[in-house]
């Protein structure tokens, strides 16, 4: 694809033409979709829409290469070798299978540790393997909430076996300084997985250069369609790995009672994977490179900046990230429950996320019953921030006649 | 803003702000929680001879989902399990934006008709009200496996 210009990013998502007022700031949770990435997947179901691997005709042929291809383009852009890229569901759902996979590896009084930033999917399944004798520990944020290589220090132990961990925060947006961190991890043989779904849409992520041992990320985030992610193995790990699921295409050769899997990554996709997904996938990718990194960071900061200091004027606003790294305001208005203040923007058409944001640990410190979220991604335009400060201020006046 | 001051009324802030029945007796109870807003509620009934003598509830949450709480508990407490059951379907009927027979006796809880245009709202709205019904129903449970 071209350079993409950013005057006219918006032209490229057809659902600003279909709802021309809605400003979208919930981008941590999904983005928006192209119609590059919309059309790409249509293609596929309407000119070669059949399954891969299998079929030994022309069209299965043109199948089998568009998913292995969007398996290359993921690898190229994440620095990775094609048979370290394994398609899953979603970010959760590849940390899920890593998890357990690596539970298997462990023993009982393994220690993982993990931080109380992290999504539900980067802790959730090592809970879910706590019954099995693997001990759950947590750092200490510092007095910002963020994660620091000091306070990771001081957690691990000589049990400490993995590290779980998030490459950006979904709720306060702050960047890990990942690359010291598994440097040090390393050092003690402590393996990293690491959570980039809130980090890739914004930056680019290099596997090699950070040197992690494992990472998942999800399609749907960074202009890709549902349904889709992928997990990221070094090569020498995954081979070890006895895969979570079982059944067609994983295997070579099958008897009754014992079978011969695949090599990495075909033994973890069993079963006719997302093909139009992947496909979207591709295309996405290339839609992040057509806009470029570089680009989507400017725009973001710019928003931001404007997003902070309109919001300095409001008294009642609690901005709980002043020195957030991404595009998101974690905050809450004075005396007004996050769900009531969603209504009232829902009805500027202002789309924002009121909660825990899949992040309840973060409230669990932060010491709330929840915050609102806005988030920018690079097809906002001032005037959806200027929707969200209109709305907190309608928010603030309208509650205030009580 | 029509639909807005339809929603947040003068009684719901009031309750909201000033709850009645709140705070828990130690009677049987059910404990609900909206993962995706926070919403977390808790509701008991004392129930005798056929009768819900007195509810409250405790937890926190939205102004619908706690000012709803304290309307529940107060027009609840004093009715018959039968009536208290019948009022429980009109309320989330009418939540649902559907027809009710005898809107009347929700009394108070009427204000939370404007809810059924705010679809997103409807969990908050109905939160406390459906842990009610669990505790009813669980407490008439009982009683049939004593027959």
């Amino acid at each position: 694809m071209n350079k993409i210009n950013i005057e006219d990013i918006r032209k490229y998502f057809p659902i600003y033409n279909n709802n021309p007022d809605f400003h979208y700031l919930d981008n941590a949770a999904t983005s928006l979709k192209p119609s590059v990435v919309i059309d790409a997947m249509n293609d596929y179901y309407e000119n070669y829409g059949v399954n891969i691997h299998r079929g030994v005709y022309k069209m299965s042929y043109l199948a089998s290469t568009a998913y292995e291809d969007a398996r290359s383009k993921v690898a190229k852009f994440i620095n990775a070798d094609d048979r370290e890229v394994v398609f899953c569901r979603n970010a959760s759902e590849g940390l899920n299978q890593i998890d357990l996979m690596l539970a298997k590896t462990l023993k009982s009084g393994d220690h993982v540790l993990s931080t109380p930033l992290e999504h539900h999917s980067s802790i959730l399944p090592w809970q879910n393997v706590a019954s099995v004798g693997i001990i759950l520990d947590y750092i200490d944020l510092d007095e910002d909430y963020r994660i620091t290589l000091n306070n990771i220090k001081a957690k691990i132990t000589d049990n400490t076996k993995v590290l779980a961990i998030t490459y950006a925060s979904n709720t306060m947006g702050y960047i890990t300084d990942i690359k010291d961190i598994i440097s040090y991890a390393h050092q003690k043989g402590i393996l990293v997985v690491l959570d980039a779904a809130q980090y890739i849409p914004h930056a680019k992520v290099d596997v090699k250069d950070i040197d992690c041992d494992f990472l998942a990320f999800s399609a749907h985030k960074m202009f890709g369609p549902t349904g889709i992610g992928v997990f990221y193995g070094k090569y020498n790990l995954l081979k070890k790995l006895a895969p979570v699921y079982y059944g067609g295409d994983m295997n070579n050769d099958v008897d009754f009672y014992k079978t011969e899997i695949k090599k990495p990554p075909y033994c973890f996709e069993t079963g006719t994977p997302a093909i139009a997904e992947a496909i979207g996938l591709a295309k996405a990718i290339e839609f992040i490179e057509a806009v470029g990194y570089d680009q989507i960071q400017k725009v973001e900061k710019n928003l931001l900046d404007y997003a902070h200091s309109k919001l300095k004027e409001i008294k009642d606003v609690i901005i709980y990230n002043p020195n957030t790294d991404l595009g998101i305001i974690n905050f809450n208005i004075k005396d007004v429950h996050p769900h009531d203040a969603a209504t009232i923007f829902d009805n500027y058409n202002v789309a924002l996320r009121a909660g825990h944001h899949c992040a309840q640990l973060v409230s669990r410190t932060l010491g709330v019953n929840g915050t609102l979220r806005a988030s920018i991604y690079v097809y906002n335009t001032k005037e959806d921030i200027d929707a969200l400060v209109d709305g907190i201020k309608e928010t603030i006046s309208f509650f205030k006649q009580f | 803003m029509n639909d807005m001051n339809n929603l947040y009324r003068q009684i719901i802030m009031d309750h909201y702000k000033s709850p009645r029945h709140k705070g828990l007796k130690g009677y049987k109870c059910e404990h609900l929680h909206n993962p995706s807003c926070g919403d977390d509620i808790t509701v008991e009934a004392k129930i005798e001879n056929g009768k819900v003598v007195e509810v409250n509830h405790d937890g926190a949450g939205c102004s619908i989902c706690c000012s709803s709480a304290s309307v529940m508990s107060e027009l609840l407490s004093g009715k018959s399990v039968d009536e208290a059951k019948e009022i429980i379907e009109d309320y989330f009927n009418m939540i649902k934006g559907e027809e009710i027979e005898d809107p009347d006796r929700l009394e108070d809880a009427l204000v939370y008709q404007g809810v059924a245009q705010f679809p997103a709202r409807m969990k908050c709205a109905t939160i406390s009200w459906q842990a009610l019904k669990d505790v009813i129903n669980d407490d008439t449970d009982g009683d049939k496996k004593d027959e």
